[in-house]
C-alpha cells in the first residue's frame, strides 16, 4: 500500500525557506551536509577556521548541541558565527537542555540571524555526558518539537496560541536511526516525523549497508522517500579503538562485525586510512539506493579529511 | 487485549459519574488514590494526569527515562535494551510489542501526542478526560483528518511480512 497521504500537500504547503539547503535538495543535486565539531573555547576563530574547510563543499553544516550530553560551545552561538560570514549552518537543538519556552524562542532568535536549516532531535541522555548529574529536561521529544516548530512557521503562533508577528522562513528536519530496534517501527516513525513536519531527514551513522537497504525498501514501498528528503549519515573510523568506543560507549551507533575485523586487521598505522576507504565504499553504495537524495558526513575530530572523502567518493566537483 | 477490555469498560462505568468526578473535588482524591495504587501496580504509573495508555500499547510511557510520547529514541541497544537504563528493555521496545497486540487501539501510536501539561502531574486522569482537561490546547495540534491518515500506517506496512 503506498502512503497516499492527505499529508500529501506536506511539500506543497511549506512556503519557501530561502534555505540553500533545501534549493540543491529540490533541484535533485546530490547534496552533502557534514557537523562541525564544536570547540572548547571562546574563540571564534575556532569556529571559522573549521567552517572553512567545509563550507567549500558542503551545502550545509551542522552545528551539534551539546551532542553525547558533553558541553562545547552551544549550536545557536555557532550559527550566529557562521551566518555572520554567509556559510549556511543547520542549527541543531535537543530537547535535553531546554524547556518549550526556551526552545521557542531559540527558534526565533535562530531564524532571525538567518539560519534557515533545523534539525530537531531528542538528544543524548545526560548520563552519557561528562556532567551525568545535570537535570535532563526532555520537555518535549523530538516529534513535539518538529510539530511545534511547523506550527510556529505555518500558523504563525507559539504553542500558547500568541501570534508571531513575522515570517518564520524555516526548513525543518529530523533525525532517524534505521539501525537499532525495534526495525519495523522505524519507518512507520519515520511516517510520524514527516506528519510532524520533517522536511529533510540526517540519520544516524551507516556502517550496515544492508540493514538500511531494506529500511529504504519499506521506506520506498510507504511512499516516503517522495515526501522528504534522506541524507545518510557516514563518516570515518579513525582507529579500532575509536571504532570499539563508538560501537559500545555511543548509544545507537551499530558497527557489524565484518568492518570491525576489516580495521582490525590492518596495521595500526594505516587505520585510519582504512576507515576513509570504508567510509568511501559506503557512501558510493548508498548512493546508489533510490530515494537517497545526499550523505550527512561525521568526521569527529578529523574535519580535514571530509575534503579527502568527497573528493575520493566522486562528488566533486561541486558547484 | 484484555486490558483493551478493561480501559473501555472502566470509561463506561465512571461516565455516568462525570458530573461528581469534578477536577479538585473529594472524588477527585478519591480517584487519585484509586489510580495511584491501581495503575502504579500494573503499570508503574507516574500519575502525569493525562493517561495515554490504550494509545501506547497499554505500557506507560512515562517510564521512558527521556518521557518520550511519540516512540523510541535512537539509542536502543542491539538486545532492545534502554540507553540510559542498560538493564531494562527499551520501554518503547514494549509499546510497539504491546501496540501489535492491541487490535481496536493499538494504531493510535501513530498519533502525535502533544508536550505533556506538566499542570497535571499528580492530578487524576480519567477526571481529566472525562472533563476533557487533558486535551485541551490553545492551538490545534493534530487534526482528525491526519490521524486517520496516518493509522493504517501502523498495520498496513506489517501485514505485508
Amino acid at each position: 500500500m503506498l502512503w497516499n497521504l492527505s499529508l500529501e500537500g506536506q511539500m506543497k504547503k511549506n512556503k519557501s525557506s530561502m534555505s540553500q539547503l533545501e534549493q540543491v535538495l529540490k533541484s535533485g543535486r546530490f547534496a552533502i551536509t557534514s557537523e562541525l565539531n564544536p570547540p572548547d573555547s571562546a574563540d571564534p576563530e575556532d569556529v571559522n577556521r573549521a567552517a572553512m574547510i567545509l563550507a567549500g563543499f558542503c551545502d550545509g553544516i551542522n552545528a551539534v548541541d551539546a551532542s553525547g550530553a558533553n558541553c562545547h560551545m552551544s549550536s545557536m552561538s555557532i550559527c550566529a558565527l557562521l551566518t555572520r560570514v554567509g556559510y549556511e549552518p543547520v542549527y541543531q537543538i535537543s530537547c535535553r537542555d531546554r524547556n518549550r519556552i526556551a526552545i521557542q524562542g531559540d527558534i526565533l532568535g535562530a531564524a532571525a540571524m538567518g539560519v534557515r536549516n533545523l534539525l530537531c532531535i531528542t538528544g543524548d541522555d545526560v548520563s552519557a555526558g561528562d556532567q551525568p548529574g545535570a537535570k535532563p529536561v526532555f520537555d518535549f521529544d523530538s516529534i513535539q518539537l518538529l510539530r511545534t516548530a511547523q506550527m510556529m512557521r505555518d500558523e504563525r503562533v507559539f504553542l500558547s496560541g500568541r501570534k508571531i508577528t513575522s515570517e518564520l522562513p524555516l526548513f525543518l528536519g529530523a533525525a532517524a536511526n534505521p539501525f537499532v530496534l525495534p526495525y519495523d517501527w522505524r519507518p512507520k516513525r519515520l511516517a510520524k516525523k514527516i506528519a510532524a513536519g520533517a522536511q529533510f531527514i540526517q540519520t544516524q551513522y551507516c556502517f550496515d549497508v544492508e540493514r538500511f537497504r531494506e529500511y529504504m525498501r519499506q521506506v520506498r514501498d510507504m511512499g516516503l522517500h517522495e515526501q522528504v528528503y534522506i541524507l545518510v549519515g557516514v563518516g570515518p573510523l579513525r582507529s579500532y579503538r575509536a571504532a570499539n568506543f563508538m560501537r559500545t560507549k555511543v548509544p545507537g551507533i551499530v558497527i557489524p562485525d565484518e568492518i570491525m575485523d576489516r580495521v582490525k586487521k590492518t596495521p595500526k598505522e594505516r587505520q585510519q586510512a582504512e576507515g576513509k576507504k570504508i567510509c568511501v565504499e559506503i557512501i558510493q553504495q548508498v548512493r546508489e539506493i533510490e530515494g537517497v537524495a545526499g550523505v550527512h558526513i561525521m568526521a569527529y575530530r578529523q574535519e580535514e579529511l571530509v575534503t579527502e572523502i568527497v573528493q575520493e567518493a566522486g562528488l566533486l566537483p561541486r558547484r | 487485549m484484555v486490558l483493551e477490555w478493561i480501559y473501555d469498560l472502566t470509561y463506561a462505568l465512571l461516565k455516568p459519574f462525570k458530573k461528581f468526578l469534578k477536577p479538585n473535588s473529594f472524588a477527585e482524591k478519591a480517584m487519585i488514590s484509586i489510580e495511584k495504587v491501581g495503575k502504579g501496580v500494573v503499570f508503574d504509573c507516574q500519575m502525569c494526569g493525562q493517561c495515554i495508555l490504550h494509545s501506547t500499547g497499554m505500557v506507560c510511557s512515562m517510564n521512558c527515562p527521556k518521557n518520550l510520547r511519540n516512540g523510541p529514541c535512537g539509542g536502543v541497544r542491539l538486545n532492545g535494551h534502554c540507553e540510559v537504563k542498560p538493564e531494562q528493555t527499551c520501554v518503547w521496545v514494549k509499546i510497539y510489542e504491546g501496540s501489535l497486540a492491541s487490535p481496536k487501539y493499538g494504531s493510535e501510536i501513530m498519533w502525535i501526542q502533544p508536550p505533556v501539561d506538566r499542570t497535571l502531574q499528580d492530578s487524576s486522569s480519567w477526571v481529566n478526560l472525562l472533563h476533557g482537561i487533558d486535551q485541551k490546547m490553545k492551538t490545534v495540534w493534530q487534526t482528525q483528518d491526519e490521524k486517520d491518515a496516518l493509522e493504517p500506517i501502523f498495520r498496513g506496512s506489517n501485514e505485508k511480512e
